[in-house]
């Protein structure tokens, strides 16, 4: 175990090091990708401990990010906060939020659940819309670029990326304690068998509440910096397809492991410019394909297939992180055996 | 002196079909009762009632003087209340530490990371599993293992709740007979050595009448006798039971 920690350890090393220096090897244009993809994975890590841990597949964390998004920009635009304060504030409104949209979710069950956040996804381009006078409607919201504080040897464009996946490493650290020991197991016993997760005392309403409140906070902290990054939001900023394409990465990332949320992030940032290279004429059809052969043959996602090469490799016994392969977001209620 | 777990008029019904009807008995501390019966005799029926995951249409479940069926079922096992499942319902993406640490969930206080009480929980998961001879597969994901051992975790996980009445649901079910001949003296040291009362649902006759030291029967949903192991099997109409329905 001693030794599987200091694994991680040195892993997380390598990753602070190569987001530390990437900025500085990477074209200047490229430099504005990997903010997107800092604010992609807080994102993404919010759906592996929604989906990935505890079973709860959201279709529409878009909707989430879009909050998250709107309460920077109307802060910043018509309070004139400071950006750092919106940050925080777009975590605790998407928290809240999360709890309610969570407390409906206690009554739906894989599909179902799917579905109803979807049509949350689905709303809230046309929910901006109406609400002209706050949000700016059809044309959105205008936010002064972000500017390096004095004293500060980086250019606005640098002093963001650092913002921004400093923001995401105190998301995965905060996350990573918060699901170590007891409160990550009964997420995952809840997943994987409700009733004797109950029947230990294993509170449901809370634990699955409090993971949707959680993977919400954390989607809005993204939508903040997307806004933020971006300068601007407007309701197509945050269709339902930014909601797809969050749970697409986080699939292909791998959704039972931290390190499905940074290769996810990659994934989804990348792919579709990669996608435009390959073939001009039908981006779309590189894109749908590359998901079916990542699905074919690593079904537990890019993290999850490494994994096992590299255990097979090393022919150690099988130490996972959290778990062994597994099926990508299996409906948990729809394989519960009866009781009697 | 009154008993750890008494069962008083518990009837329930599933739409037209009463599954329990007017069912009492008790369950004394320290002892190990069995409940038999006929398939469909409303055993399983009768623990998912005291695990609060039916509610009974009447009657009531004393444990300790308190009634159970005010609880919810998450609070079951605060009452230092156990239990395996007849189809063994390990959380199979888990580790065998990490399936019996769950055990654990309402003794021990949350915390944040690796701080409160999660050492220690740790360490007595490791010693229950140690004393059930499972600490190889400490580590190991539970799917795959082989179904006797996987039987055990579910064992060990309930024990990690501390449990003063344990409740297993046909421990024998889908065993091989050496492996059932070793979980009746398993049960029993169990029983001592973890403090424990026992209740269990066993169609295994020849181990019900060996493990208990007192035997509750249940047919169509009706107690039909109860009593010693010895005056069980000379009861006239639970030899019908048994017998007439062949």
């Amino acid at each position: 175990m001693a030794a599987a920690n200091a694994g991680q350890l040195s892993r997380v090393g390598v990753a602070i090091a190569v987001i530390a220096i990437l900025p500085w090897v990477v074209p200047s244009f490229a430099v504005f990708d990997l903010i997107y993809v800092g604010a992609y994975a807080i994102a993404i890590l919010g759906l592996i401990v929604l989906t990935g841990m505890n079973g709860q597949i959201s279709l529409g964390h878009g909707a989430f990010m879009a909050l998250g998004g709107y309460v920077v920009a109307v802060g910043v635009h018509a309070a004139g906060w400071p950006y750092w304060v919106g940050v925080p504030v777009a975590a605790a409104a998407c928290g809240a939020l999360g709890i309610f949209i969570g407390l409906i979710a206690l009554r739906l069950a894989g599909v179902y659940l799917a579905l109803a956040t979807f049509s949350l996804a689905v709303a809230t381009p046309s929910f901006l819309k109406h609400f002209k006078s706050v949000t700016g409607g059809f044309g959105g919201l205008s936010l002064d670029s972000v500017t390096t504080p004095a004293g500060i040897p980086l250019d606005a464009q640098h002093w963001l990326y650092y913002v921004t996946w400093a923001s995401a490493g105190v998301a995965f650290l905060v996350t990573a304690l918060l699901v170590r020991g007891r409160f990550g197991r009964a997420l995952r016993a809840l997943r994987d068998d409700p009733i004797a997760a109950i029947s230990f005392g294993v509170n449901p309403y809370f634990y699955k509440t409090l993971a949707f409140a959680w993977s919400a906070a954390l989607a809005g902290v993204a939508g903040a910096f997307f806004a933020i990054t971006t300068a601007y939001v407007s309701p197509d900023t945050f269709t339902f397809a930014l909601s797809i394409t969050l749970l697409i990465g986080a699939v292909l990332g791998g959704i039972m492991s931290f390190w499905g949320a940074l290769v996810g992030a990659l994934v989804i940032e990348f792919l579709p410019l990669v996608a435009q290279q390959v073939n001009a004429g039908a981006p779309s059809v590189v894109y749908g394909v590359t998901l079916i052969l990542v699905m074919l043959f690593v079904p537990d996602g890019i993290v999850g297939g490494v994994m096992r090469s590299i255990r097979r490799l090393s022919h150690r016994p099988p130490q996972p992180a959290f778990e062994p392969s597994v099926q990508p977001a299996a409906p948990v209620a729809a394989d519960q055996p009866s009781r009697e | 002196m009154a008993p750890l777990l008494a069962v008083r008029g518990l009837t329930i019904r599933f739409g037209g079909i009463t599954a329990l009807n007017d069912v009492s008995f008790d369950v004394d501390a320290g002892r190990i009762t069995g409940l038999i019966g006929p398939n469909g005799a409303g055993k399983t029926t009768c623990f998912n009632c005291m695990t609060r995951l039916y509610q009974p249409t009447s009657g009531e479940i004393l444990f300790k003087g308190e009634d159970l069926l005010r609880c919810s079922p998450q609070q079951i096992a605060r009452k230092r209340i156990a239990r395996t499942f007849q189809n063994v319902a390990l959380f199979d993406h888990m580790t065998t530490i990490e399936n019996v640490l769950v055990g654990g969930h309402a003794r021990f206080p949350g915390g944040f990371g690796d701080w409160g009480y999660e050492a220690q929980a740790t360490a007595e998961a490791l010693e229950i599993l140690e004393r059930l001879d499972l600490a190889q597969f400490a580590r190991r994901p539970v799917r795959g293992l082989p179904f006797g051992t996987r039987k055990t975790i579910e064992l060990a996980r309930a024990l990690m709740a501390k449990p003063e009445l344990l409740l297993l649901d046909e421990p024998a079910a889908g065993l091989s007979h050496e492996e059932v001949g070793a979980l009746g003296t398993s049960i029993k040291r169990i029983a001592a050595e973890f403090d424990t009362t026992i209740l269990m649902v066993e169609h295994h006759m020849q181990l019900v009448m060996r493990v208990s030291d007192h035997i509750v029967v249940l047919a169509t949903g009706r107690k039909l006798a109860d009593g010693s192991p010895e005056a069980i099997q000379n009861d006239p109409a639970v030899i019908e039971a048994y017998l007439g329905t062949v």
